[in-house]
């Protein structure tokens, strides 16, 4: 009964969104008020009923009800509740219905604190957002029905795949579908813009935040993706360039640089055509990062199993979407006059300088993923692009990002002198040098390379905050004082980008790590980077729905206990799966980092034990930049909205979704 | 507005364009079974097997190149080692296949052979002929990526399929078995 609902809801939320695109794109045609405001209804009430039937999934779940094949076919009787509910969209069809509610939240938040948009400029967003949600929901009805039945029911369902039975993955997928959606409002304010042929700094000021929020969604999604990998695929990896993780990076690099080029056209009325092209491209990017990999075409440890004809709808929606926004920009840029000169040397140019560097290494990124299915297709040939390839063409386009970094907010707007910003840096230059020397002497080319720029960005972003509150040029009370009255936005961008070089300070530790595998009996001990690790037990243990090997490691340092380790491998009955725990103990500085793989005939077992230098930094600095996002987004001029509307200013607060 | 900057500003779209056009083909293939992005191809596949001589285990006879090329059956390569688990978890599933008339021939990699003895005595000797690989020259010459891998040899010595896999119930029914009907 319930899921039948659900289903219905989910029909009534596409009929919705039908009328949703008919009155907010035909709207502002008519001059009528009454129907100008229908969008904004619209769209809370497709959220509304599209929200119904996701609750609806989720209590098939929760109530076991194998009759819903997704549930038959993802959860089991043995799976524990929390499972059950994440297991809802731990699959295809679920996720689907996920991404298609975060899509809709978008409208409705757009509907309820769009206030200070013009009344036609957000009917229009409504429309455009409501003709993409209304093409996917389509999709889900059509071949992706997470509602379907199964006749009769199995006794037990199939079960959560192990490796997704993990709490990372409850809060992973909403949290990144969030960022990937949410480049939805800015995908739909350059289409409307496109439509009604103007872009101007208002409409820089209404799209950053809507950008800035799903970019720090994105980067937390990533984040918690990249530490899930990390401690359940028990390679003592963060990232691994596979396909999947490489097309949720893309969006992220186009979101970051556009963040950047929407605040010259907010302050400068420059780089219009480029903003809303890279807002076109975030969001197309997004939807091939949820729906490439869907198709099956891309060849990753995370691909979901779709049938063909799925592709095939999935590749008509992509084609619709991005091929339309880009036929109407290929035929309404023109009309976007550029306005705001400015010299090379200025904080337009350095921000320039971003786009331009980030958008490469989007296009590197974007080319190792391409490369093997269409050399596939061209010329029959099947290799596989791997990490080797992104290291080397990656890393030679971050050092100048890296160097820019620290100059670029030091600049003025329109014109500015490189030497006063760079006479501010001259001693964390020297610093960074330092580090550079220190490590290349020990011979870490890379690792010196990467910790003299983390050094760089993270005191030049400290030097910068530290300009604008004058600090020791006042009294320190004074200059803490400030740190409440300079723009928001501004320790918002110096946290951001402290955040970037606490990441890569993290990245470059993580290429100093040491590593070895052995097989260990009771009692055996190795040495591994300055710690004893010495196998004292194993034991066997039981969980919920697995069976594990639980193996006891001392971890000492000259004599002293440091930590006891208890790393597993689990064996899921009900799948007859094996998956490996890892045992992971940070200080904040170092991870110690082991493996069991498994008992050999002679009561011992292989082990692989890792030392990672600053790898929590990694995590720490994306949890930062988000931060930086979200501080950025409380500035005064977010909260108040645009100037042309103030008076529908509402109490602030509620405008800073 | 001058004509190239306008075609400037369609060069997104054809850009698009091209790449959707590419990706229709790459499903329409998918669909026709001629593109799997999945398949982790060894280069050996329809190409004869390199060069190679291997001794057997406790002074019984191994074979070469030669000798597998000669055979008027279908012959199915297991690379394993006693120290691997996963070879122990298909140990079954290769028992099973040898008793339905499969032949297949064994390469310990990179073993001791008493370790092997050990291993062939507890999981079972499903192989009709057994070589020892210490060096594991002759692995990497096969393009062995790790154990267990499996290559079915078509009378001739040609590589007609490969898999660097377990050889686990869902693989020997969906693609062991159709290689060999159709080499049959």
């Amino acid at each position: 009964m319930i899921p039948t609902l659900g289903n219905f809801a989910l029909a009534l939320a596409l009929a919705i969104a039908v009328a949703q695109s008919v009155v907010g794109i035909a709207g502002p045609m008519l001059r009528d008020r009454q129907i100008l405001r229908a969008a904004p209804a619209l769209a809370i009430g497709q959220f509304v009923m599209l929200g119904l039937s996701f609750l609806a999934l989720v209590w098939a779940g929760v109530v076991s009800d194998f009759t819903v094949r997704n549930v038959a076919e993802y959860s089991s009787s043995t799976t524990p509740l929390f499972y059950r509910i994440t297991g809802t969209w731990g699959n295809h069809d679920g996720s689907i219905l996920l991404w298609c509610l975060i899509l809709s939240l978008c409208g409705a938040t757009v509907g309820i604190f769009g206030n200070s948009i013009p009344t036609s400029l957000r009917s229009r967003v409504l429309g455009v957002l409501g003709l993409v949600s209304g093409g996917f929901m389509a999709f889900v009805i059509a071949v992706s029905n997470p509602f379907a039945r199964i006749w009769p029911p199995p006794l037990h369902g199939a079960g959560v795949n192990p490796i997704l039975q993990d709490p990372g993955l409850a809060v992973h997928p909403p949290i990144l579908y969030t960022g990937y959606v949410g480049f939805s409002i800015a995908f739909a304010f350059a289409v409307a813009a496109l439509i009604e042929g103007r872009v101007d700094a208002a409409w820089g000021r209404w799209v950053r935040p809507w950008a800035l929020v799903s970019w720090l969604f994105l980067t937390c999604g990533i984040c918690f993706g990249s530490l899930w990998s990390y401690y359940t695929l028990g390679w003592g990896g963060f990232w691994f360039w596979d396909p999947v993780e490489n097309v949720a990076l893309l969006p992220w690099l186009t979101g970051t640089a556009l963040i950047h080029s929407a605040i010259v056209v907010e302050k400068r009325e420059a780089l219009k055509t480029w903003s809303v092209l890279l807002a076109i491209a975030t969001f197309s990017l997004s939807l091939c990062g949820t729906f490439l990999v869907r198709s099956g075409l891309l060849n990753s440890v995370h691909a979901f199993s779709a049938s063909p004809d799925q592709g095939l709808f999935i590749l008509v929606l992509l084609a619709l979407t991005i091929g339309g926004s880009l036929l109407l920009f290929a035929f309404r840029a023109p009309v976007l006059a550029a306005s705001g000169v400015f010299a090379p040397v200025s904080r337009e140019g350095a921000l320039i300088l971003n786009n331009i560097f980030l958008c490469i290494i989007a296009a590197v990124v974007f080319t190792g993923t391409m490369y093997p299915p269409f050399l596939a297709l061209l010329f029959n040939r099947q290799i596989s692009v791997g990490a080797p390839f992104y290291d080397q063409a990656v890393l030679p386009l971050t050092a100048p990002l890296i160097l820019a970094m620290a100059v670029g907010p030091m600049l003025s707007w329109k014109r500015a002198a490189l030497l006063p910003a760079l006479t501010k840096l001259w001693f964390v230059a020297v610093l960074a040098l330092v580090v550079f020397g220190a490590f290349i002497l020990r011979g870490h080319f890379v690792a010196a390379l990467g910790l003299a720029g983390a050094v760089w960005v993270v005191m030049g972003a400290l030097v910068d905050l530290a300009e604008r509150v004058r600090l020791f040029r006042i009294p320190l009370g004074q200059s803490f004082m400030r740190l409440f009255t300079i723009p928001r936005a501004a320790i918002g961008a110096s946290l951001g980008h402290l955040g970037f070089g606490i990441a890569v300070l993290g990245i470059a530790g993580m290429s100093l790590q040491t590593h070895t595998i052995r097989v260990l009996n009771p009692g055996q001990s190795i040495d591994l980077g300055g710690y004893n690790w010495k196998l004292i037990a194993i034991k066997p243990a039981t969980g919920p729905n697995y069976s594990a090997r639980d193996a006891t490691i001392e971890v000492s340092r000259n004599g002293h206990l440091v930590q006891i380790l208890h790393p597993e491998t689990r064996y899921f009955t009900d799948q007859k799966v094996k998956t490996v725990a890892a045992a992971i103990r940070s200080n904040g500085v170092r991870n110690l980092f082991a493996t069991f793989a498994g008992d050999n005939n002679s009561g011992g077992g292989e082990f692989r034990f890792n030392i990672h230098p600053l790898a929590p930094e990694i995590w720490l600095g994306g949890l930062i930049m988000a931060l930086g996002g979200a501080i950025s987004l409380t500035d005064r001029r977010f909260r108040v909205g645009a100037p042309v509307r103030s008076r529908l200013r509402r109490p602030s607060g509620s405008a800073t979704v | 507005m001058s004509l190239s900057r306008r075609m400037m500003f369609g060069l997104p779209l054809l850009v698009v364009g091209v790449g959707g056009v590419g990706f229709y083909e790459l499903l329409r293939r998918m669909q026709t079974g001629s593109y799997n992005p999945q398949a982790f191809d060894n280069p050996l596949v329809g190409h004869d097997v390199p060069d190679f001589t291997l001794t057997g285990v406790d002074g019984k006879e191994g074979f070469d190149k030669k000798l597998l090329a000669a055979q008027t059956r279908p012959v199915l390569v297991n690379f394993f080692a006693s120290w691997c688990v996963p070879c122990a978890g298909e140990a079954p599933y290769l028992d099973r296949l040898a008793k339905s008339g499969v032949d297949i021939w064994g390469i310990a990699y990179q073993d001791k052979p008493e370790a092997i003895g050990l291993y062939l005595a507890k999981y079972g000797n499903p192989y009709a002929r057994l070589a020892a690989d210490p060096s594991g020259r002759t692995a990497i010459n096969w393009g062995v990526y790790g154990v267990p891998e499996s290559f079915l040899i078509a009378p001739g010595g040609k590589v007609v399929w490969h898999v660097a896999a377990p050889l686990v119930p869902e693989v020997i029914d969906d693609q062991l078995r159709p290689a060999l009907r159709r080499l049959a």
